[in-house]
């Protein structure tokens, strides 16, 4: 097994950066995403891994040792495609043998490992079959043998789910996590979805037009967005986001939208103001507001315009002036549209982001370290 | 909206279908006639004794083919099979050089980034279109000075020069067809480029080099204007020189010989043509399908 080291790792296609600066650490065994909207280098990054592409600047080291002049069959790498990029002219065996073919180990040890891989994959039965008559799973799993087989160091998986049916998808994507957990095997996931990077990975890395946003466990990513970007992209449905300003109206610090005034608990009025800024942009999940049938404190009132039921629960979008809003309730509460009720945001976790995007949290973490 | 069809109309528009029907099959068996007549009165030539006025065909014989172990040209000692040979040797001789020199360079020019790829993607046209007859002379003299002239391997290195652009282009596209994902994945599964290239990339465009490869070896074994050109000795002389010969060495054309020699001449190809003619088919589909 392995560790990864990423060390200001750039990559650039003449005049497009698609990779700046890309700095990451994956500890040995562990299971990351790479997680961001298509375009966002996160590809580039996992074929700059595998050695297909030779990054433009920085360093890759795999357990201390810089691999940047490393010849990809030199890695010891396994890499599933989004497109499997199966072999058409060989059987599923041939496939999956193809690496240890290469690698000229003795026939039975080949004969031996493949159908190791493929009964751990449950595709024993397929292996005298061609790519072509394969269900696009099947396919997959194919492609997961053949990175596994090889016994590699390091697992990259370029959006292997996303050809996939919604429900096959939730299947796989267990299996996946299961395999990893037993092979130990150091794994790094790229996908657009965020669902898949947080249900799979123990730390995801959010990145956008090439730039790593923010790296933690997913928990730390919805719970603590760094800045505007993670927050509006992490979490389903997304957060709702306003434009507010910050005043002070007869000693009572508050935020003013176009629709609403959210009074500000004295936790806040410190961060707020170390900003020396005044208007912000406030974020509140859609499940971190209750709703009320009467006046509360710090509540506003709006008026309920749609309703989407989502089975588990219901998402009720509510209109304040020109601004949406969505909340998610149980699917006891009883709303209909028309209704006009009090919207509760907890106070807790609303988050706020100053001009250049940046949490307010982030922020005064960020200038508490540097009193120190 | 008023409907726009009624029992009767529906009748008329498929009176008019048939009618477009049986007008286009006259159309295509009226043009294809002469050539199947053409073709119908040299096999009859070739078993007749003689032809009344020309084309009526009298009596039936075989004594037209003792050209296969006689060659009935005044001064020529080299026996038919000899010359069947030399064909074989000039067909395949293009066919190998044609797939040899166009698949490793269609590989370059469709997956690799150099200095001068577009020039020589334009270049390459531009020599398909040039008329081989215009370039003729100049041959001449190339070939003379590297001592190629009277030999079947000047013929083999011009043909397969001319076909070369055109293999390219077909390649090209077969190698386009590729997803750059399996060549990576077999990278990453422990393969040199070389190999990739050997292993994977070349069994997936095998339809295209059997396509490139059936249009060199028709175009080596009817090669016609650089064989009576370039070559003059009767030791490598090829069936196309033998027929040109007949054609011009009797006063009176040997109608009933010319048959019989056209037909060995178009036999070998003809078979080939009908088992290889799925190749030539896939050209225009494309290659892979499915696959990935």
């Amino acid at each position: 097994m392995a560790s990864i080291k990423l060390e200001g790792l750039t990559k650039r296609f003449g005049k497009v950066v698609a990779v700046n600066g890309l700095t990451l650490e994956v500890k040995d065994g562990e299971f990351i995403a790479l997680l961001g909207p298509s375009g966002c280098g996160k590809t580039t990054t996992l074929l700059m891994i595998a050695g297909i592409y030779r990054p433009s600047e920085g360093k890759i080291y795999f357990d201390e040792v810089m691999v940047n002049d490393v010849a990809p069959k030199d890695r010891y790498v396994g890499l599933v495609f989004q497109s499997y990029a199966l072999y058409p002219h060989m059987t599923v065996y041939q496939n999956i043998a193809f690496p240890l073919r290469l690698a000229k180990r003795p026939k039975e040890e080949i004969d031996r490992k493949v159908r190791e891989v493929a009964k751990l994959t449950r595709i024993e039965e397929l292996l005298g079959r061609r790519p072509g008559q394969l269900s696009g799973g099947q396919q997959q799993r194919v492609a997961l043998c053949r990175a596994l087989v090889k016994e590699p160091e390091i697992l990259l998986l370029d959006e292997p789910l996303s050809n996939l049916d919604a429900r096959l998808r939730i299947e796989t994507r267990a299996e996946i996590k299961r395999l990893q957990r037993e092979l130990g095997i150091t794994t790094i996931l790229v996908t657009h979805d965020q669902v898949e990077a947080m249900t799979m990975a123990d730390r995801v890395a959010v990145m956008h037009d090439g730039v790593l946003q923010q790296y933690g466990p997913p928990e730390e990513l919805y719970d603590r967005p760094r800045n505007l970007f993670v927050a509006s992209f992490i979490g389903d449905p997304p957060m709702n986001l306003a434009p507010v300003s910050y005043r002070i109206e007869d000693e009572r610090p508050q935020l003013v939208a176009d629709g609403f005034v959210l009074p500000v608990i004295a936790e806040w009025c410190q961060r707020l103001e170390r900003t020396g800024e005044r208007t912000f942009t406030l974020g509140i999940r859609p499940e971190d507001v209750q709703l009320s049938l009467e006046e509360r404190d710090g509540s506003f009132q709006g008026e309920v315009f749609l309703m989407e039921p989502l089975g588990g629960g219901t998402l009720v979008h509510f209109k304040f002036g020109k601004l949406t809003f969505r909340v998610l309730v149980s699917r006891e509460v009883r709303v209909e549209v028309g209704d006009r009720l009090w919207v509760v945001p907890n106070q807790e976790k609303i988050h706020l982001f100053t001009s250049d995007g940046l949490s307010v949290r982030e922020r005064s973490v960020i200038a508490t370290k540097r009193f120190k | 909206m008023p409907r726009r069809f009624t029992p009767g109309s529906l009748a008329k528009e498929r009176r008019k279908r048939t009618a477009l029907k049986v007008g286009m099959y006259l159309f295509l068996f009226l043009v294809t006639l002469p050539l199947a007549i053409g073709y119908l009165w040299l096999v009859v030539g070739a078993f007749s004794k003689t032809l009344m006025y020309g084309f009526v065909p009298q009596g039936f014989t075989l004594q037209n083919w003792d050209f296969l172990w006689n060659p009935r040209l005044p001064g020529l000692d080299v026996d038919i099979w000899h010359m069947f040979l030399n064909t074989l040797y000039l067909a395949l001789g293009v066919t190998i050089t044609v797939v040899a020199v166009s698949t490793p360079m269609a590989y370059a020019i469709s997956r690799m980034h150099f200095p001068g790829r577009t020039a020589i993607l334009a270049s390459t046209l531009i020599l398909h279109a040039f008329p081989p007859i215009t370039l003729l002379l100049a041959l001449y003299y190339i070939l003379h000075a590297l001592g190629l002239l009277d030999n079947l391997l000047g013929v083999i290195l011009v043909r397969a020069g001319l076909w070369v652009p055109f293999a390219v282009w077909v390649m090209k596209g077969f190698f386009d067809d590729i997803p750059w994902d399996i060549e990576m994945s077999a990278l990453v599964d422990g393969a040199t480029r070389l190999r990739t290239f050997w292993k994977i990339m070349l069994p997936l465009v095998r339809p295209g080099i059997g396509a490139i490869a059936v249009f060199a070896f028709i175009g080596g074994w009817t090669e016609f204007i650089f064989q009576i050109t370039f070559v003059h000795n009767p030791k490598s002389w090829t069936l196309c020189s033998y027929i040109y010969a007949i054609i011009g060495s009797y006063r009176l054309t040997n109608y009933g010989l010319l048959a019989a020699a056209s037909l060995f001449y178009m036999a070998p190809v003809l078979l080939f043509f009908i088992f290889t003619q799925r190749f030539l088919v896939r050209v225009t589909v494309g290659g892979m399908k499915g696959g990935s």
